[in-house]
């Protein structure tokens, strides 16, 4: 009838809608199977680490005694890492959020955020080139001094490379990830929890005691997992600060490696089975930050009607 | 009974004194020239003087103000200046990053040459002769720059538009379901895997495929793309999300398809946003060193083929400057060549960060709330 060309047209922008949806849901489900894609061929690629007999791996040993050393290492660097970095935010996301004036906050927010914009390549090259000579009279005196501590043990190394370096470079690059999420959660507190606090006659720092950390805990916490994702992930800032070696329990000597350094610093030189070897050691990484991440985010969703951090 | 007499003001048990409003400032003169005395004895210098200050002046400030305003007040005192402290610690690495990178790098940019040749024959017998006769540095970052901007632009446009409708799907077609909260879930486990791990992914993807030691740019734009992606994601659905139902219902009464709606009003209105993110995104890949090192290889030439041969990018040419300078004996160059790459580097991402902000400002859509 009449409607004939209402409907044929209808068709069309129906045509439309088919296409745009699916296209929508193909994109979305490209992601899970790029996910799914990552860890199968790096699976695949790695099974020839795994079978390989034990004596053409490096070392000589096996894939698991070549392996747990640099598993060990970036544990090591990673928790530097955040020791040093997790007071330090928590203490830049309180002084933004809660002491500093309000019209300077947003402006320290992005000073911090420039932190996060430097690229990693240039964190190691500073770390090499600055850090580590102007830490090194710091290593001496902690090698004479608490060199009773099986840590701090010496002699220190001369040029300052060691994991300690690693770390305070990777602590650097963790700082404004910790920082931003944990700003975001303190500035969600409640603000008549707040008030309240102080109307009891709080001072400030009881308040904060009171109010802002125990309605940021969750927070914090998934805050600093991301944080141990990102430094355990981090490449560059040990393969060019770390003079690497064996596992050492001294983190003032030069020695220990991280697995993503491993990579970097072995793969483009690697054929054959080094190559199988390498990418067996991503996918250790890839499993423990695959890890940390979701016991990150089943955090922060456990917590979602609280928390704004995502 | 002198006291009926003489009414002095009897101060409440509750209250206690305070520090006068200048307190702070008494503090800090007296602990900057007993830091300063202190440092004179052992030998001066400017860092050590600020640290010893710093702890003279939470000392003193927490001490004077317990024994007037009592523990509380003193506490809280304490805590103020710690977390100062810790925002001043925060500076540190940041502002001297900076210096370092302008201190070494004005004297690399300002070669002639540097932005626009490559390292095509410059061998390590020039850089012996520039160091002993003080000739020119010779070489440049031109084919890094090159190989930086064809792999991200790349990466970028096989990003954006995977992003864009993955975003698209979750908040127009997702409904909550189970699918689309699996891929939220995965896009923020994405967001976390390592950037290595990015690029031993696409180079083993590609070793498969391709052949194995298969290494050309397009391998590590799509290393790039799988840690740009999640990104893309997570800044445009937050965009997305934000566009006033009204507008959608709107469209809707008027009888506009739902693809339509999606092209001609969700988009448009949220194009600052998403532009804005996208280039956030930009600016985090483009500085990767790691993907791009295990899949791209080195180059010292320029390569105008992103599918085919080694390519350099900016961020591997530092590395390799650094880690393994062109002449081994004379260093400097290729030390000097890498910091002003790394300069040229940090300019182009403080670029794009700038960027972001103005789309984000000057785009925004209308919206009179």
């Amino acid at each position: 009838m009449t409607a004939t060309s209402l409907t044929s047209s209808q068709g069309a922008g129906r045509a439309g809608d088919k296409i745009f949806s699916g296209a929508a849901l193909a994109a979305g489900c490209l992601i899970l199977a790029v996910l799914f894609g990552v860890a199968l061929f790096l699976v695949v690629q790695a099974i020839p680490a795994f079978v390989a007999p034990a004596e053409d791996i490096q070392g000589g040993e096996g894939f698991f005694s070549y392996i747990w050393p640099i598993v060990i290492g970036t544990l090591i660097a990673a928790v530097i890492a955040l020791v040093i970095a997790t007071p330090v935010a928590i203490g830049v996301a309180l002084f933004i959020s809660h002491f500093a004036p309000r019209q300077l906050a947003s402006g320290l927010g992005y000073v911090v955020d420039l932190l996060a914009a430097i690229p990693s390549v240039v964190y190691g090259a500073w770390g090499a080139a600055v850090l580590a000579k102007e830490i090194t009279p710091v290593y001496n005196w902690l090698a004479d001094n608490m060199g009773w501590l099986p840590i701090f043990a010496g002699p220190a190394s001369a040029t300052g490379k060691t994991i300690l370096t690693a770390g305070i470079v990777l602590a650097v690059m963790v700082l404004p990830i910790i920082t931003s999420l944990t700003r975001e959660i303190f500035l969600q507190t409640p603000k008549l929890h707040e008030e309240a606090a102080l109307a009891l006659g709080a001072t400030r720092w009881e308040m904060i005691k009171m109010t802002v950390l125990p309605f940021a805990r969750p927070g914090i916490i998934s805050a600093v997992m991301l944080g141990l994702g990102r430094a355990l992930g981090e490449t560059m800032a040990v393969a060019l600060v770390l003079s690497s070696g064996a596992l050492t329990a001294s983190l003032i000597q030069s020695g220990n490696q991280t697995i993503a350094a491993e990579i970097a610093l072995n793969f483009p030189e690697a054929s054959g089975l080094k190559v199988s070897t390498l990418i067996a050691a991503g996918l250790v990484l890839f499993v423990i930050t695959l890890a940390v991440n979701m016991v990150a985010r089943w955090i922060i969703g456990r917590h979602k009607e609280f928390s704004g951090a995502n | 009974m002198t006291s009926t007499l003489t009414p002095t003001r009897k101060r409440s048990a509750l209250t206690k004194g305070q520090l006068p409003k200048a307190a702070p400032y008494i503090v800090l003169v007296v602990a900057l020239i007993l830091g300063a005395a202190i440092l004179a004895l052992i030998g001066f210098n400017a860092f050590g003087w600020g640290v010893v200050s710093a702890l003279l002046f939470t000392v003193g400030l927490v001490s004077w103000s317990g024994a007037v305003e009592g523990s509380r007040k003193a506490k809280d005192k304490l805590v103020t200046c710690l977390v100062v402290g810790a925002f001043l610690v925060a500076l540190l690495p940041l502002i001297s990053v900076i210096w370092t990178v302008l201190v070494n790098g004005i004297p690399g940019i300002v070669t002639p040459g540097f932005l626009g040749n490559s390292m095509n024959g410059v061998t390590g017998a020039f850089d012996n002769k520039s160091v002993e006769e003080g000739t020119p540095v010779l070489g440049g970052i031109y084919h890094a720059l090159l190989g930086t901007i064809q792999i991200t632009l790349l990466a970028t446009v096989i990003s954006v538009p995977v992003g864009l409708l993955t975003a698209i799907y979750l908040v127009e077609y997702g409904n909550d379901g189970r699918l689309a909260r699996a891929i939220t879930f995965f896009v923020d486990v994405m967001t976390g895997i390592p950037s290595i791990v990015a690029g031993l992914f696409a180079a083993a993807f590609f070793f498969a495929v391709v052949g194995p030691g298969t290494k050309t740019g397009a391998v590590a734009a799509v290393a790039l793309s799988v840690l740009m992606i999640p990104v893309v994601v997570r800044s445009s659905e937050e965009m997305l999300k934000i566009v006033p139902n009204e507008l959608r219902e709107a469209a809707y009464a008027l009888g506009v398809r739902k693809w339509r709606t999606i092209l001609k009003v969700v988009i448009p209105t949220a194009i600052s946003g998403i532009a804005s993110g996208v280039t956030l995104a930009i600016a985090r890949v483009i500085g990767e060193t790691a993907p791009i090192l295990v899949t791209a290889g080195f180059a010292t030439n320029i390569n105008n083929n992103v599918f085919g041969g080694w390519m350099a990018s900016l961020p591997t040419f530092i590395y390799t400057q650094i880690l393994n300078p062109t002449s081994p004996s004379n260093p400097d160059p290729s030390t000097q060549r890498a910091w002003g790459a790394a300069l040229v580097l940090i300019i182009l991402v403080m670029i794009l960060n700038l960027g972001a902000r103005l789309i984000a400002k000057l785009f925004a859509p209308k919206i009179s709330r």
